[in-house]
């Protein structure tokens, strides 16, 4: 049956080359529907609680994006008339922006003064040209003094101000977010060119987003090239052959062009994630190719023609790359079990690619290099020499190596609790992308991005004017106004206050709660009078009046710190006002958690992916022992690469999750092909366990180094990403492999010698 | 005689729109509505918003609203709240004008004390509404200039629209789309643009009821926000014209004894 198939793919070389272009081209017709994710809401699954809880404050008040403009004068001083000048036209102008419902700058303030029995509402600044020093000044003051300015359009040296544009996507098409991005990045050339002395950095919600595409390209265009001629380097130093470098490269090309085309007929999203699947698939390909094409070399070394040498080599490795395509594909599908979904498209993609690599080496491959002029080349037998020496070597110190080894593995495994998780999504960008060096100076110089939003309920309709509701509002802002590491708070207590000292002609004796529950409604109604364009109070308070948005800013501190204010928060909450207790939500809290529910979701997914792997496995080999002691080389690589990255780095989070179900379905690959020899030796030539040991080093050893290092590379060159989670998740895969294929070779052997069972 | 002679006039202008330009026709239109809807002199309504977000929660406001005409001038109007019960009482006192900012006096009776509130801003919403303040202060043709577009049919009613431009540099706005009643000259239905020239309301009048045998009053006013998705119906109730009305009732200090 499998001799048959093979021949009729030698026999009619043409049609399948001519088929498998046709199928391929096919799937490839999907990559018009290819798009790039813009919504940084994409890294969370529907059911997400933290997400869910985000979403419900948004609908309860308002939900939208904003682009900041930061502007910094050289000369650092915002009340300037020439930059007041430029923060005015900013102002004037950012009101075009698409999809904008309203800006918001010191120039556009609305100030609310007492003036004798009158109560004056203006704008801060006005014709910002023709002020005097003097006006200047009291500008200044006043803006460096008013809590809904401070920290948040105006730093409080005055050196660097923000204009804030709120936008309201329609939500309908992918383009609006760099409609958004461009007209904002245009408006700040325009102002920039204007006023040579100010230099505009683009932050906020519309800005991140905008730039998970825009890394996506970059690492596109640096990526790609550089794996490509990786590829060829390895490939012909590799195969020393011309005709096999060039068949491999054209089984990559149509593989990597049907995966991505199908993942645009099944309409998945590009995201960042996502953009290293050719990559990993490009390195898996790689190995299914070299395997079959080193058999079919050496066939044609030792003489067999070219029809033949081929048929032994299929013949020989159909079993081997079958199994280990499987055992791949179901360690990349246990992404499925992430809670991001990204890396389950990560793993549906590159579980695809590898089915299409396995079947496109069975058929195309063969298939051109019938047609291909084959040369026999005289081998190197350096490479199997060394191999032999490195047999020796272990079988000479099993004792020796099981201990060190082992001591050395547990050393490793022990420092696993040194990772910290840490998921700040500005770092998930390195420091050569725009979005992240504008972001970098904001949080620097002017407010934060990462924030915690609670929705403090009263309990009943129009509660929130409750003068003991307010109070208690009123401690809790004082109470995190006192945490650490806390930049500002937005609540409404500030503004009640605010208006009860203007009622009170500016008194600041005044500056107090009201205490009676219909001043405070009065005042509401005051203030809702006084709202300007775009503004209303739903965004403070919700429908009912029954709940108000409370909003905390806090500098870019690691999750780890976040959560745990956020858990003194809530203990706070408890003891003295727990009517109103309620969980924070944000988009930073989301990614605060992100890493734990991933790390979580993922255990489970790899359980479930070892335990299938573990059973093919015992089914493959018919032996319940080899099956079991295959469990250790394939779960010490994890666990030392998670030490390893404890001891180096200690900083994990969201990307190094999927780390070890990814990881585990190729280290597996190494295992068989080691396994796989050894048994055959054993049953089939009956030798004892260390000669069966010297004929799998003698066999697979030259093939699993080297594809191991060209999976190193691989993901080694991913670790050049811009995005960083590609980029550790990249390095972390890389050293898995490394710490796989020393495993296989020092720690797998004395195992199979000592406790591989008896010769039958 | 002469009254049917200029409606009938005017019914003939999009025919004899060769002669005016748009612009002269559009103003045209609105010296009409302007004239029909002179003379009232004064009006009580009373007056229910109901608010409501984007995910169908609502809020329900109930006001009273006193209005006088004021000659070659803005109206005087004097809302008073009724419900929600804790703001009951609070009265706003408006003295609008054909230009500039409008004069605006607010009382609070938890602290018994008028504040004149001086403020340019009039593209604010309308306590808490999706109504801009200038949506719903009095219509004066002085506010805009005009230019007359087509004429068509809206729910099987022939109207005339035309496009407005606020001339105030703090409108909200930069353009008006109306869809005026070609029988009656009353507004049917407004578009409202916004400052990036996108569609942001529609305003939509509803079951116009005719008092004193003249004036006609919408008893609904349907405004929704298509970029926020939130919206505001205002429903009239009551409306009494004439009622002796007179300057001394919109004094600053009619607004303590308003309740």
């Amino acid at each position: 049956m499998k001799e048959r198939f093979f021949r009729f793919i030698l026999d009619r070389k043409y049609l399948v080359i001519l088929l498998t272009f046709i199928v391929t081209f096919a799937m490839a017709a999907g990559m018009k529907n290819l798009q790039f994710s813009n919504d940084y809401r994409m890294f969370f699954s529907e059911e997400n609680p933290q997400l869910t809880a985000f979403e419900q404050l948004q609908n309860t008040y308002a939900k939208n994006d904003n682009v900041l403009f930061v502007l910094a004068p050289k000369d650092g001083k915002v009340f300037s008339r020439k930059t007041l000048s430029a923060v005015e036209e900013l102002t004037k102008a950012a009101w075009q922006i698409p999809y904008s419902l309203r800006v918001d700058s010191v120039t556009n303030f609305q100030h609310t003064y007492a003036e004798g029995d009158d109560l004056v509402v203006d704008d801060l600044i006005r014709e910002a040209d023709s002020l005097s020093d003097k006006d200047l000044l009291r500008a200044q003051e006043i803006a460096v003094n008013d809590p809904l300015l401070v920290h948040r359009l105006i730093s409080p040296k005055a050196h660097v101000t923000g204009v804030n544009v709120t936008i309201q996507l329609a939500e309908k098409k992918l383009t609006e977010v760099p409609e958004v991005a461009g007209a904002a990045q245009k408006l700040a050339q325009q102002i920039e060119q204007k006023y040579p002395h100010i230099k505009i950095y683009l932050t906020g919600m519309v800005m991140i987003n905008n730039a998970f595409p825009a890394a996506s390209v970059k690492d596109m265009k640096t990526l790609y090239p550089a794996m490509f001629v990786a590829v060829l380097i390895t490939l012909a130093l590799m195969l020393r052959s011309i005709p096999g470098t060039f068949a491999t490269l054209i089984v990559i090309i149509l593989m990597i062009l049907g995966t991505m085309g199908i993942t645009g007929w099944i309409n998945i999203k590009l995201s960042p994630p996502t953009t290293t699947v050719p990559i990993v698939i490009m390195t898996l390909a790689i190995a299914d190719c070299v395997h079959i094409l080193v058999n079919f070399l050496h066939g044609m070394r030792v003489g067999l023609a070219k029809r033949e040498a081929l048929l032994e080599s299929l013949r020989i490795n159909l079993q081997p790359i079958f199994l280990t395509t499987i055992t791949t594909a179901i360690g990349f599908m246990s992404l499925n079990f992430s809670d991001a979904p990204p890396f389950r498209d990560l793993g549906n993609m590159a579980a695809m690619g590898v089915v299409l690599a396995f079947i496109l080496s069975i058929t195309l491959l063969p298939a051109m290099m019938m047609i291909l002029p084959v040369k026999a080349m005289n081998a190197d037998s350096r490479g199997s020499r060394a191999m032999m020496h490195l047999a020796e070597f272990v079988i000479r110190h099993k004792i020796k190596l099981l201990w060190v080894v082992g001591g050395s593995i547990l050393f490793l495994i022990a420092q696993i609790p040194n990772n910290r998780l840490d998921d700040q999504f500005v770092k998930y960008f390195d420091e050569t992308n725009e979005f992240r060096t504008a972001t970098d100076f904001a949080t620097d110089n002017l407010t934060g991005i990462y924030l915690i939003e609670y929705s403090l309920d009263s309990g009943e309709a129009g509660g929130v004017s409750n003068p003991e509701f307010l109070r208690n509002v009123e401690a809790f802002a004082q109470w995190y106004r006192q945490q650490p590491n806390v930049l500002h708070v937005n609540t409404l207590t500030d503004i009640m206050k605010r208006l009860n000292r203007n009622m009170h002609a500016d008194d600041d004796e005044w500056y107090r709660l009201p205490d009676k529950r219909d001043l405070s409604a009065q005042y509401l109604l005051l203030y809702e009078f006084s709202l300007p364009f775009g503004l209303d109070l739903n965004n403070q308070i919700n429908v009912r009046k029954s709940a108000t948005r409370f909003i905390v800013t806090l500098e870019s501190i690691s999750t780890q710190e976040m959560l745990a204010i956020e858990e003194s928060a809530q203990q706070w909450l408890a003891a003295n006002a727990p009517g109103m207790k309620a969980d924070g939500a944000s988009p930073s809290i989301m990614f605060a958690h992100i890493g734990n529910r991933n790390i979580r979701s993922m255990l489970k997914g790899t359980t479930v992916a070892l335990v299938m792997i573990s059973a093919i496995l015992i089914l493959a080999f018919r032996s319940l022992r080899i099956g079991g002691l295959s469990l250790l080389p394939n779960l010490v690589p994890i666990g030392t690469a998670f030490g390893l990255w404890g001891l180096l780095v200690g900083e994990v989070g969201l990307a190094l999750s999927v780390v070890s179900g990814m990881t585990l379905g190729i280290v597996v690959d190494d295992t068989v092909h080691f396994l796989s020899k050894f048994l055959r030796a054993r049953r089939e030539q009956g030798m004892n366990a260390e000669d069966a040991v010297r004929y799998a080093f003698s066999t697979v050893g030259t093939a699993l180094w080297v594809t191991s290092f060209v999976l190193m590379l691989g993901f080694a060159i991913l670790a050049l990403s811009h995005f960083q989670l590609n980029a550790g998740m990249g390095l972390l895969t890389s050293i898995t492999i490394g710490l796989a294929l020393l495993a296989d070779f020092l720690f797998l052997p004395p195992l199979l010698i000592l406790f591989g069972g008896r010769t039958k | 005689m002469k009254r049917l002679l200029l409606i009938v006039l005017c019914s003939l202008l999009p025919l004899t729109g060769n002669a005016m330009t748009p612009e002269e026709q559009g103003l045209e239109i609105v010296r009409e509505v302007d004239r029909r809807d002179t003379g009232f002199h004064d009006f009580k309504a009373t007056m229910t918003m109901l608010l409501r977000n984007k995910h169908g929660e609502e809020s329900l406001r109930h006001m009273r609203t006193n209005a006088l005409e004021v000659e070659n001038d803005g109206d005087k109007t004097l809302i008073i709240f009724d419900r929600p019960r804790d703001v009951k009482g609070t009265a706003l006192l408006s003295y609008s004008h054909k230009t500039g900012s409008d004069d605006q006096w607010l009382y609070l009776p938890a602290l018994k004390r008028v504040k004149r509130i001086a403020s340019r801003n009039k593209s604010g919403p309308f306590m808490g509404s999706e109504f801009a303040y200038e949506d719903l202060s009095s219509q004066e043709v002085e506010k805009y200039t005009y230019k007359y577009i087509r004429d068509e049919q809206l729910n099987s009613k022939d109207v005339l629209v035309q496009e407005r431009y606020p001339v105030d540099p703090n409108s909200g706005y930069t353009r008006q789309m109306v869809w005026v009643d070609k029988a009656e000259y009353i507004p049917l239905k407004i578009e409202l643009y916004d400052r990036k020239k996108a569609l942001l309301k529609t305003l939509e009048f509803k079951s116009y009821k005719q008092y004193l045998d003249r004036y006609w009053r919408a008893s609904e006013m349907f405004m929704q926000n298509h970029q926020t998705g939130k919206s505001t119906l205002l429903t009239w109730e009551d409306y009494k014209f004439r009622t002796g009305l007179k300057s001394s009732n919109f004094g600053k200090n009619s607004l303590k004894r308003a309740r």
